[in-house]
């Protein structure tokens, strides 16, 4: 019962949170209401025992994706008011597409049902004696090294990528260059002049 | 009521609609649209995390971790191809991105 509350609760927020990420006008609440949702999901995802998924869901989107799109919208010098221009022209052709699409995804979702209309239920989660970290671990270590691998080679480009596209070289920047410093010769810096007495440099 | 698999499934479907329609509604905001494949791939992974529940099998669960990965990796050069493009262009508006088709 308390889990069934708990899950309408969040569920709503979720939704809720979510329409308000693609409906408001400042684009920093926008983000703030997309950390909101990441935040139900992540209670979405205990109730349905994947703990470890929870805390990766708030590190990983909260902890960085989030604060990123942050970053971006709070960099970025633009008037946010004139984008949202488009937003009524647009909006009929989305409330269509949404209600087709909502339609269709409750149908396939339908299929969830049982033969008299009953909903299948989760199979139940006892205590058991391995934590969800530790259940996850054992798979994604032996069956799933693989992928696990191309995660992170996933994540190593999507790294390079992003530091190739924003690193820039302004000219004009002066820029301590320790090895021009030590590779100096005495003949670079120093310059013997044999000055006749009663002359100057001249 | 006891909360089943379509309750999930519903949930899931609901935050996907909102993710497609705002990436409908804000044709100008590239920042908005971000944020809402961010949303759609959430619900992908309350899917795959409900269904890993339901069949009581972990493999959804390691799916759902690579989705992740894969949904910060778009963020992030995303991102940072909205930054490179305001320094060159000085706005961002959708509209005029065609003009670095080749």
């Amino acid at each position: 019962m308390l889990a069934a509350i708990a899950f309408y609760v969040l569920s709503a927020i979720a939704v809720i949170s979510a329409l308000a990420v693609v409906s408001a006008r400042n684009p920093v609440h926008s983000v703030l209401f997309l950390i909101l949702t990441f935040f139900t999901a992540a209670g979405l995802f205990v109730l349905l025992g994947a703990e470890f998924l929870a805390m990766l869901l708030v590190v990983v989107y909260v902890g960085a994706v989030a604060v990123l799109f942050l970053f971006v919208v709070m960099m970025l010098d633009v008037d946010f008011a004139e984008m949202k221009q488009g937003f009524l022209s647009y909006l009929p052709a989305g409330i269509v597409v949404a209600l087709a699409l909502m339609l269709e995804l409750g149908l396939v979702a339908s299929a969830a049902m049982s033969a008299d209309g009953v909903p299948i239920a989760l199979a139940q989660t006892g205590p058991t004696e391995t934590t969800n970290a530790e259940a996850i671990g054992r798979v994604l270590y032996t069956d799933y090294v693989l992928v696990f691998q191309m995660a992170g080679l996933v994540l190593l480009v999507a790294m390079i990528g992003a530091i190739v596209l924003t690193l820039r070289h302004r000219p004009g920047v002066r820029k301590q260059d320790i090895a021009a410093q030590v590779g100096r010769k005495r003949s670079e810096g120093v310059e013997l002049k044999d000055i006749r007495p009663g002359q100057g440099l001249g | 009521m006891e909360i089943s698999l379509f309750h999930y499934l519903i949930v899931a479907a609901a935050l996907f609609t909102i993710g497609v329609f705002g990436i409908f509604v804000n044709r100008k905001n590239v920042i908005i649209i971000l944020m809402s494949i961010e949303l759609v791939l959430l619900s992908v992974n309350i899917n795959l995390v409900a269904f890993s529940a339901y069949l009581q099998n972990l493999e959804g669960q390691i799916f759902a971790m690579i989705v992740l990965t894969v949904a910060a990796a778009e963020a992030a050069v995303g991102l940072a191809i909205l930054v490179t493009y305001f320094r060159n262009r000085g706005n961002i508006a959708v509209e005029d991105i065609n003009q670095m088709r080749g």
